[in-house]
């Protein structure tokens, strides 16, 4: 039965289109700077080449794909999530519409200021202290609408999806502030958008860190598989693998992923025993990572035979697959001696490249090739054969760049690490960085495959909306007892 | 600890490290059911109609995997160094201390490669075996700013072309290389030049050097006054206060005017920074090496390297500008 409310689709619709847009933007951005690397003199332009320099695009890059891209999606996808799988509209989406027009606005501020040169000099956390306040509030604004809607939810358990998503508000949250906490020079006459860190030295460089692993964490690994515990079972029609498997694998992810931060810092002023904390708590988040990845790819038993025909399952359980390559990688790299050799290396590079595109963003653009139809009434995408082609040029892209990055980063650091017999080096950086010029064009090649399949997915995109129109679905009223 | 000096604070990351893996140990416990015959059975919740759970026990293989983590960890912090203050040793620091003073004593695995060449630095210049030795050490920690054939770059002195601010001779050679060198040079700011002096100072010294014919004379003539500004003594001496009390009256530098503060000879035709007009006025407003500019010092090597290194490190240098 069901009764006339709708679900507010608005805001999902509107984040949805964004993740589009901006995952192009970023996804540009990414394949400037690799071009930067095998041209160095690309964009060495009079005037404007102060803002077009490596250093100034790197951080865009960065900040658009994981906060604009993966920022967008993940908004998209919880709100949707959380209306549907609590079977009531949205807590108060006129708070939802800020949010969508905050988070548009600080996109948009990072895409001026960073460029500008204005910037924290925290990875991932670059945005001057204006910036931050204004991503506090939108981001306490998102909790209301997501938390409220859970509080008002008409189904007596929560589903685990929102767990995931729950679990990533409240730690970002909290990760945002702490990192953030800065001193504005304009108090004490220096320029406005200045500010120093709160902490000083080795301090700041942990509390960076323990905010940098756990933005990989929580941003793009807790809050993605939140995405992945709905739309994977949706599409593939079959019940979640394990109902413990999720409950284990959900609180040991989140409470050992605090601990991992120390690992982006061994061999530093960081004290032995952080570094030691760092390292075994990251070993030990193997499993509870791949928890995740078996509860998503066993939840296909019995329907495998859909992977043949179904290119969103497709785009799907492959993320599933890089998700557990990069989860075991990541531990194994986290140990000092392994990341001796890795550390600094272009390695890293591909390490967190088969994260975010195999993982963060297949996921992403799977779930949102199921959700767009659905947000404009319709039962399925304009081109069926373009998603399978997006998913082919995708897949060889990330081939393409993840391989070149492993052999790149293991190269530069036997190079660095290579000594004579009097203990001097045998080769110079700059030798090693002339080594590496094939494997950075193999990467570019690989990175514009992969921006190519987001063109494609923008085409399909622009057609399905073309062809529909905006669609709020009515809300399912629950059945009256549980089976 | 850092600043965490306290006993406690040891304590405290012990108990935390305690209780995240007992934490881990305890969740799984709670949840090791094995499977039981016949079909999985599904929760009994729906959501959004069609989402449902089976209750599959957790995969036996993935289980081992989660306690072998877990007894690793357990291993590791009773081996190493972690777990609050229990066991933890001299540190890496020190551990690396130890390995490099062993090998790179002069009697070292590494030192003995470098303590054979003694003696003269001039005629050790000449000798292929130091040399090469000299260049594997001049590639490790050289190249980096002098690049790799030793010539150079903008701000960083060519060490093939015989011309040095702060003297040829090997023994001042190896001093730079083992003190460092930091000149620097005084933004106009702080000389009290405006827009039209430092004009005219470039003019200036763009006649005094190898490019008379750019220079706009009148303005040259005033920039003299600027570059000579300076008050006479009672013995009738000249104390210059502006261009020439570092790079002399004669505008020849350091070198030739024995004054020991590394300003370059600007009458010479080389340039460590441009030699275009634009580049000295750069260098006339903002200064050299200071303020925001402060890069360009060499290290003090002396903090990194022994002795013997700076020894074959300084003649191998000496021979870049001394060819055979």
């Amino acid at each position: 039965m069901q009764s006339q409310a709708t679900y507010n689709y608005k805001v999902v619709r509107q984040f949805a289109i964004m993740t589009v847009v901006w995952g192009i933007v970023g996804m540009l951005v990414g394949v400037i700077i690799a071009a930067q690397l095998v041209f160095p003199d690309l964009l060495n332009l009079p005037v404007v080449n102060e803002f077009l320099s490596f250093g100034r695009l790197r951080p865009l890059h960065t900040n658009a794909v994981i906060f604009a891209f993966g920022g967008c999606a993940l908004f998209a996808t919880s709100f949707y999530v959380v209306q549907r799988t609590c079977q009531t509209r949205l807590f108060a989406p006129g708070l939802a519409t800020v949010v969508f027009w905050g988070w548009q606005l600080i996109i948009v501020a990072a895409a001026v200021s960073l460029p500008a040169g204005n910037t924290t000099g925290k990875e991932y956390a670059e945005l001057n202290w204006i910036v931050d306040i204004v991503i506090t509030l939108v981001w306490v604004l998102y909790a209301i609408v997501f938390f409220g809607t859970l509080a008002i939810r008409k189904v007596s358990h929560i589903y685990v999806a929102n767990w995931f998503y729950g679990a990533f508000i409240i730690a970002v949250a909290l990760l945002h502030i702490f990192n953030s906490f800065e001193i504005p020079l304009v108090f004490f006459g220096g320029a406005l958008l200045d500010s120093y860190s709160f902490y000083a030295g080795v301090q700041d460089a942990m509390v960076q860190w323990w905010y940098g692993h756990n933005a990989v964490g929580f941003f793009l690994t807790a809050a993605f598989l939140g995405m992945m515990y709905y739309f994977v079972p949706k599409q593939a029609d079959r019940p979640v693998y394990s109902y413990r498997l999720s409950v284990v694998h959900f609180w040991a992810l989140i409470f050992t992923y605090m601990w991992a931060g120390p690992h982006h810092l061994h061999y530093t002023a960081l004290p032995d025993w952080a570094q030691s904390v760092g390292m075994v708590f990251s070993l030990i988040l193997l499993a509870p990572s791949w928890g995740g990845m078996i509860n998503g790819i066993m939840t296909l038993s019995g329907a495998w035979h859909k992977l043949r025909t179904d290119p969103v399952l497709k785009f799907l359980i492959t993320s599933l697959s890089f998700y557990g390559m990069s989860t075991f990688e990541g531990p194994m790299m986290s140990i000092k001696s392994v990341n001796a050799l890795s550390h600094y290396t272009d390695w890293t590079i591909g390490h967190v490249h088969s994260g975010a595109l195999g993982w963060v963003a297949m996921v992403a653009v799977g779930s949102i090739y199921f959700l767009l139809p659905r947000l404009y009434g319709k039962t399925e995408m304009y081109s069926t054969k373009l998603i399978n082609t997006h998913f082919w040029v995708a897949t060889i892209g990330i081939v393409l760049y993840i391989a070149s990055m492993w052999i790149a980063g293991v190269m530069q650091g036997l190079m660095w690490r290579a000594t004579n017999p009097d203990g001097t080096l045998t080769y110079t950086f700059v030798e090693a960085v002339k080594a590496t010029y094939p494997f950075w064009t193999v990467r570019l090649v690989g990175g514009t495959l992969f921006l190519v399949g987001m063109v494609i997915m923008f085409y399909n995109v622009l057609k399905t909306i073309g062809s529909g129109k905006a669609y709020d679905a009515p809300v399912v009223v629950p059945a009256a007892a549980h089976a | 600890m850092a600043d965490f000096t306290s006993g406690v604070w040891g304590l405290y990351v012990a108990g935390l490290i305690t209780f995240g893996l007992l934490f881990c140990i305890v969740v799984l416990v709670l949840n090791m059911t094995t499977r039981e015959s016949g079909e999985p059975k599904l929760q009994g919740h729906v959501w959004d109609e069609t989402l449902r759970e089976y209750n599959n026990p957790l995969p036996k293989w993935w289980l081992w995997l989660f306690w072998g983590t877990l007894a690793f960890a357990i291993v590791y912090f009773i081996k190493y160094p972690g777990f609050g203050t229990f066991n933890d040793g001299k540190g890496l620091r020190a551990e690396y201390a130890e390995d490099i003073a062993a090998v790179d004593g002069p009697e070292g695995l590494y030192g003995k490669e470098f303590s054979k060449f003694k003696g003269d630095l001039v005629a050790l210049s000449q000798d292929p075996a130091a040399e090469k030795a000299g260049r594997r050490l001049f590639l490790t920690y050289c190249a980096n700013c002098h690049g790799v054939a030793g010539t150079g770059g903008s701000g960083f002195p060519d060490l093939t072309d015989n011309d040095w601010l702060y003297g040829s001779d090997a023994a001042t050679i190896k001093e730079s290389i083992a003190d460092g060198r930091s000149g620097a040079m005084t933004a106009a700011a702080d000389l009290g030049l405006n827009g039209q002096q430092i004009e005219d100072a470039a003019n200036y010294v763009l006649f005094i050097s190898d490019q008379k014919e750019q220079a706009d004379l009148a303005s040259a003539a005033r920039g003299k006054l600027v570059f000579l500004s300076g008050t006479r003594n009672e013995d009738g001496s000249v104390s210059y206060d502006k261009c020439a009390m570092c790079h002399g009256a004669n505008g020849k530098g350091s070198v030739i005017n024995n004054n020991g503060l590394g300003a370059p000879d600007l009458t010479d035709g080389i340039w460590l920074y441009g030699s275009s007009k634009e580049a000295i006025v750069d260098g006339i407003t903002k200064g050299r090496n200071v303020g925001n500019n402060a890069m360009n010092a060499m290290p003090t090597w002396k903090e990194f390297l022994s002795e013997d290194k700076i020894h074959v490190l300084a003649a191998y240098v000496y021979g870049l500008s001394n060819k055979k």
